[in-house]
């Protein structure tokens, strides 16, 4: 909704500029636009970024956040083969329900094991992090206004406190967050994760990586989405094109 | 056996089902040789449009159903179980989420073409009043299932818009506690709002059957305004105008195909995104798009049960509007004021709509109070002077003369000023 009224804004302003004072600023700024790989109609997934960008959520967010939605089995969708898939589950701890004696069991996770969530609630979560709770991160870029610029945002926006500025004890100054003021202390730093395949590992790149990676998990449905949508606008064009010439010829004994 | 219906069809299955049930005969008389003017122009897609979209609504909805769990502990998650692991779940919840947006615009389409025509004034003033009713369930339906999703924006709007029945003195409060089924928006609430979203879209059925058949029994209105005079002005439904709504219809469903499958959450709300919270306030509540113009109006009274009434007004003025109206000329071709008037109208109602996304300070407090009082201006004052203060053009003696002399185009579309030149 907010695209929807930045657009009616530019329409309204560029006809009425002059008779409209200026509007009040958010008090942060709006974060500057990426390039991104899903972008646009025809924008796919840059499988290679997202996958590390799954290394940098492994590593660095799942200390704290949870990716509620997501299964392992998921990540097929990230290009993992099955046998990756299989490792990286097998790799984790997962609650498997409770036990004969009716005593809560854990066990090595499967492909069919929803994410490892790092704490078993929100109290426990709160209880850890100083009474802050860290959001769930499988809808992030959707669930927040200029979505992916955002959360990079959110990533690479950490600052000193200007002179003068009352910081809260435990909280952090990011120029782009609401308030200025956030629990979550800088996450991501240059080099932080060592990537495999020896990619830059620049703060910028390991936040853009995450961020493409969060955009997957956000809209897993999407590159079928889109390869299937331009299917079927190709096929509605050429049916509204035939349905017009049969309704010409039709019509063409009344005009 | 006097009851017997003398079946025509030659197909002697057809035939006997439709000597003892004559829905052939019926469908034949009524959306095969029914007698329509000639003279539509595309702005006459729109009643078919509406068709196609409500059928798409409620196929796609009962599929939802089968997978969505109507308790506030699962909702949200239940939603994102149909986007990621029911096959094509995806598909069928952006189509029905930006259906209702779809099904929005072309209602009012439909709506603004009723006004432009003069499609309300007798004998279709009934035709008019049920379709007003479509427009209230409609308005019903999709407010309570935007709740279903249990999003922050679900939980809060309908915390909103539900306290809007607190501004009735002594019985208002009792109604919303009433309207819940507690003391909050909960459980209970999002069981009968699911329960009612489920049944209404049938109600919606029987209600637009029943705008249908008053159609047929009035036939058509048309670009002109004017009377069908002889079987000259008009052609058969079939083929002339099945051809011509199915070119709409494909037109409608690439324009809905770009959206559900590019910009599936253009018109929705980031707010959504995050399960419900009954703690935690969004910092503005804002209803869906086609809500806007009524939010607007709602918020620019400062007395909350003056605001509520004139909401609620600024729909049900529409049931009066074919009296209202004064002048015996429909076709505003053929009103050289209403046809800038009711522009001047459409241009408060988007206006309004504006103002509703936006905070209700400074300019579009000033804003939306202007257009308030235009939108009803529009109605109460203007209408019926109007009638008698205009002079009307003359008009054309029959549908058939001037479209086979080559006028009546279709209207410019969305242009304001600018007058129909283009024949």
């Amino acid at each position: 909704m907010r695209a929807f009224r930045n657009l009616l804004a530019a329409a309204l302003l560029s006809v009425a500029a002059p008779a409209l004072p200026a509007f009040a600023q958010d008090e942060a700024p709006t974060p500057p636009p990426q390039n991104w790989s899903f972008a646009g109609v025809f924008g796919g997934l840059d499988l290679a970024a997202a996958q590390r960008g799954f290394q940098v959520y492994s590593e660095v967010c799942a200390t704290c956040h949870s990716l509620n939605l997501l299964h392992y089995r998921d990540l097929e969708g990230l290009g993992l083969t099955d046998d990756q898939i299989k490792a990286v589950a097998a790799a984790v701890t997962v609650p498997l329900g409770v036990d004969d004696q009716g005593n809560p069991k854990t066990g090595p996770g499967t492909p069919a094991s929803p994410f490892r969530a790092p704490f078993a609630n929100e109290q426990a979560a709160r209880a850890a992090m100083n009474g802050a709770l860290p959001p769930d991160l499988s809808l992030i870029v959707n669930a927040r206004e200029g979505h992916a610029n955002y959360v990079y945002a959110i990533l690479t926006g950490f600052q000193d406190a200007p002179a003068g500025f009352k910081m809260m004890g435990g909280m952090n100054y990011n120029q782009y967050f609401a308030g200025h003021q956030i629990a979550m202390p800088q996450p991501l730093h240059d080099g932080q994760v060592t990537y495999a395949d020896g990619s830059p590992n620049r703060i910028e790149n390991e936040a853009h990586d995450v961020v493409t990676f969060l955009y997957w998990a956000a809209n897993p449905e999407e590159i079928q989405r889109k390869q299937i949508g331009v299917r079927v606008v190709l096929f509605l064009i050429f049916m509204s094109g035939i349905t017009y010439a049969v309704k010409r010829k039709v019509w063409a004994d009344i005009h | 056996m006097a009851g017997l219906n003398k079946s025509e069809f030659k197909n002697p299955v057809v035939n006997w089902i439709d000597t003892r049930l004559p829905v052939f005969t019926m469908m034949q008389k009524e959306y095969g040789t029914f007698p329509t003017p000639r003279n539509f122009n595309y702005l006459w897609n729109f009643g078919a449009l509406a068709m196609v979209i409500m059928m798409i609504m409620i196929a796609t909805g009962i599929f939802l159903a089968m997978n969505y769990q109507p308790n506030t502990a699962l909702a949200f998650n239940s939603v994102q179980r149909i986007m990621r692991d029911v096959n094509y779940g995806w598909l069928i919840r952006y189509v029905h989420q930006n259906g209702a947006s779809m099904f929005f615009i072309v209602t009012y389409i439909h709506i603004f073409r009723g006004m432009y025509y003069g499609s309300y004034k007798y004998p279709r003033e009934l035709l008019w009043m049920l379709g007003v009713v479509i427009m209230l369930i409609m308005m019903a339906t999709a407010f309570m299932g935007y709740v279903l999703p249990w999003g922050q924006m679900s939980y809060w709007g309908a915390t909103v818009i539900t306290n809007l029945f607190s501004a009735f003195p002594l019985v208002g409060q009792p109604i919303v506690t009433w309207l819940w089924g507690g003391f909050s928006v909960d459980l209970p609430t999002l069981n009968r709002f699911y329960a009612l979203h489920y049944l209404l879209p049938f109600v919606l059925v029987g209600v637009v059957f029943l705008h249908v058949a008053a159609l047929h029994i009035t036939g058509s209105n048309n670009p002109l305004g004017i009377d069908v005079k002889t079987p000259q002005d008009t052609v058969p439904f079939h083929p002339y105008y099945t051809v011509k709504d199915s070119v709409g219809v494909c037109v409608f469903l690439l324009i809905f195909a770009l959206v559900v499958f590019f910009a599936p959450n253009f018109l929705g709300d980031p707010n959504n995104f995050i399960p419900a919270n009954p703690l935690q306030t969004p910092s503005d509540i804002v209803p869906e798009w086609y809500f806007l113009p009524y939010y607007a109006i709602l918020r620019s009274v400062p007395n909350k049960l003056g605001g509520v009434c004139m909401m609620f007004g600024s729909i049900l003025v529409l049931f009066v509007l074919p009296w209202l109206d004064t002048s015996p000329v429909r076709s505003a071709r053929f009103r050289p004021l209403y046809r800038k008037l009711i522009f001047v109208w459409a241009l408060a109602f988007v206006v309004l709509g504006y103002c509703g996304m936006n905070k209700p300070e400074g300019i579009f407090v000033i804003l939306s109070r202007i257009c308030t009082l235009y939108y009803f201006f529009h109605f109460l004052v203007l209408l019926p002077i109007l009638g008698k203060l205009e002079r009307p053009l003359p008009l054309p003696e029959s549908i058939s003369r001037p479209v086979i002399g080559g006028g009546g185009g279709p209207m410019p579309s969305g242009a304001v000023a600018k007058p129909m030149e283009k024949a």
